[in-house]
């Protein structure tokens, strides 16, 4: 077994980097990596979406707005019933139908996928913006709370093991997806549907059932990641709440070649360099302007597509519909 | 060969045929999507025919009102002239928001820069610039998605968000308004003001003869030929020798400057400077615009118009029946919704659900 692969020295210069700056300064240091952790994981939720979809063939590029309309609905259930568990519930009722409705559209109507992707985002925006009422308040969060012995480990513990409810179910998530895509037969008949659906159907794999369950699936884990800012990160909503998410993680699915722990190593990488920014800001450090910081995301996004897109291989039957009997 | 003559003919059809089928649909979907936003109204308590009365009433209901939904269209023609000149080559251009509002600041620039220039110089130089800065921003894109790959509609949406927070910055620093509370451009020059003629805006008539001169560049020249064909058929286009790489970057740079225009002509005919954080939705109402309008750069008109008027008139209907008027975003989307279902566009069975943009990859 080779020990010395490129991966991991990625991950040895990762480790360096943060020993050092740790020897440095321990409890800051341990602090921007929480909030790293907390910036990063309502992306990889939401690229977990991309990778759903994509590796069964549909191009989703409505999460954007499956978690702008599952944030405004887990926040204004959680207000109305005053539980934010029934918030949290019909969040992920209504990720669950958008899912659908891309399905629908994408599978059965054989739309566009981008154009669908964009109805759900427009219908989203539309939806939330007509039905918004500004200054409610929301019962509770899910707010932190520290996992008995893990959370006391120095520097990972308070990373990983000090965060809300919605965080460990989220991490949980990608495990889970990641195990299931690449270790069961309900990940090997995926991703056979987005390489070649006429050979799965021929091996009796129904493509179209397959693309609906899966699709609907992921809606229900955006609206996860949805509830994740409105009821656990930020604690209410506004209008255009999501503020692009939902497009960064595309881009981290494909910097991480539509592997959950690759996307899930880019969106930590992402919310490092977020929180490590606002560090420096705070810290007076350097003096960058706010607007130069709140850009940084996006232009990041675009610098990992240009130097990845290219190198990296999309699920062959990416955008098409699928029509029994074609080759 | 026979590959780019069935182009040819594809081409030649879709620029040439109006027929009445494919007209029907969008008049369907504004239809249903008014009724379902109706429902919604009723629920929330107020009525909705006071609300629709009260909205059209104002947008056309008067020469001052037609004159107002026509300031609002000018924009809307534009981005939605952007997006359907990109659709025409195949490339999903959802930036035309960041494009446009480039556009707005480089002419607030120019506008108080070139001070002491005369009227007829002044403007067109100002317009100039506004696409100019437009066509830089969807430049990028078409450059990224030509040489590198990458989708287009990921570059264009966060170019969005990265143009905005440029244009905050810049409007609050270096091109900031001297000695104002309020972060934005000091007001532009009289003589960058475009003329109202009677109560119709100026901007408006630009707009139009635009359309009119895209339909024609798209429909009659080489050029647009290339776009079109790039645009069905990409391997086809190569085939016939056409350069893909190339037309998809020009495609995007003129999609850009149109949206860029738009954003000029905003700055120059109704604010007079730039602000950050003003008219937010112009560039994704262009999407919708644009497909209701069937991606035809003429058809786009009426549905620009019926949207601006809406625009124009949705202050009033909130103060008269207490609907938000966000309502007009909410009608958006539905059209959308609908123009696009095959459920209806299958009913009038002319028209096909063909994929006009391809995945990822390609």
């Amino acid at each position: 077994m080779n020990l010395l692969t490129k991966r991991n020295s990625y991950f040895l210069l990762v480790a360096l980097v943060t020993a050092f700056f740790y020897s440095r300064d321990a409890s800051i240091t341990t602090s921007v990596y929480a909030t790293g952790t907390a910036f990063a994981l309502p992306l990889a939720l939401a690229a977990m979406v991309g990778i759903m979809c994509e590796r069964t063939g549909i191009v989703n590029i409505g999460i954007e707005g499956t978690m702008l309309m599952s944030a405004f609905v887990a926040f204004f259930v959680a207000y109305i019933t005053q539980n934010i568990l029934i918030g949290l519930a019909a969040a992920i009722a209504t990720g669950s139908l958008m899912g659908f409705l891309l399905a629908l559209m994408a599978v059965s109507w054989r739309m566009d996928q981008i154009i669908a992707g964009t109805i759900l985002n427009i219908l989203a925006t539309g939806l939330t913006s007509f039905l918004y009422v500004q200054g409610k308040t929301i019962p509770s969060v899910f707010s932190a709370f520290e996992v008995p012995l893990l959370s006391k480990i120095p520097f990972f513990g308070p990373v990983l093991f000090i965060h809300g409810a919605l965080t460990f179910l989220g991490l949980a998530i990608i495990l889970a997806l990641y195990v299931a895509i690449y270790h069961t037969s309900w990940g090997l008949r995926s991703r056979a549907v987005g390489e070649h659906p006429s050979s799965a159907d021929t091996a009796g794999v129904s493509v179209v059932r397959l693309r609906y369950i899966n699709v609907t699936i992921a809606g229900a884990i955006g609206a996860i990641a949805g509830a994740y800012l409105s009821l656990e990160l930020v604690g209410s909503f506004e209008r255009g709440f999501v503020a692009g998410k939902g497009f960064t993680a595309l881009a981290l699915m494909i910097f991480g070649r539509w592997n959950p722990l690759g996307a899930l190593a880019a969106a930590l990488f992402f919310g490092l360099a977020q929180a490590y920014a606002n560090q420096l800001m705070i810290d007076q450090v350097v003096n960058i302007p706010s607007q130069f910081t709140s850009i940084l995301p996006y232009v990041m996004t675009i610098v990992v597509l240009a130097i990845s897109a290219g190198k990296v291989r999309a699920p062959a039957a990416e955008g098409q519909p699928y029509e029994k009997g074609q080759s | 060969m026979s590959d780019t003559k069935i182009v040819t003919k594809e081409v030649e059809k879709s620029t040439k045929s109006f027929d009445v089928g494919s007209w029907l649909i969008p008049i369907v979907a504004v239809l249903v999507a008014m009724s379902l936003a109706a429902i919604l109204i009723k629920l929330q308590g107020s009525n909705p025919i006071t609300a629709y009365k009260s909205l059209f009433k104002t947008a056309f209901g008067s020469v001052e009102g037609l004159g107002i939904t026509l300031g609002k269209s000018t924009p809307l023609v534009l981005s939605g002239l952007a997006v359907a000149v990109g659709l025409r080559a195949g490339l999903f251009n959802i930036g035309a928001q960041g494009q446009l509002l480039s556009g707005s600041l480089a002419a607030a620039w120019a506008g108080v820069t070139f001070d002491g220039l005369p009227g007829f110089i002044h403007i067109p130089v100002a317009l100039i610039i506004g696409a100019f800065f437009g066509s830089i921003v969807a430049g990028i894109s078409g450059l990224l998605k030509a040489y590198r790959g990458v989708h287009e509609v990921i570059t264009t949406i966060m170019l969005n968000s990265i143009v905005m927070g440029v244009a905050d910055y810049l409007a609050s620093h270096s091109l900031r308004e001297p000695d104002q509370f309020l972060t934005r451009t000091s007001e532009i020059a009289p003589s960058a003001k475009l003329p109202i003629l009677g109560s119709l805006p100026l901007g408006f008539f630009i707009a139009v003869i635009l359309a009119v001169l895209i339909w024609w560049i798209l429909g009659r020249t080489t050029s647009g030929f290339r776009i079109e064909t790039v645009g069905r058929n990409r391997h086809a286009a190569w085939y016939a020798g056409i350069s893909v790489k190339r037309t998809v970057v020009s495609a995007m740079l003129v999609s850009g400057a149109i949206a860029g225009l738009g954003g000029a002509i905003e700055t120059l005919g109704v604010t007079y400077r730039y602000a950050p954080a003003f008219n937010l939705g112009l560039g994704f109402d262009g999407i919708t615009i644009a497909l209701l309008g069937r991606v035809h750069p003429i058809g786009i008109i009426p549905g620009a118009i019926l949207i601006g008027g809406m625009r124009a008139g949705a202050a009033n209907m909130q103060f008269d029946s207490g609907v938000a008027p966000e309502l007009v975003d909410l009608l958006m989307a539905l059209i959308l919704l609908l123009v696009t279902a095959p459920l209806i566009t299958r009913f009038f069975k002319n028209s096909s659900n063909k994929t006009i943009t391809s995945g990822w990859s390609n």
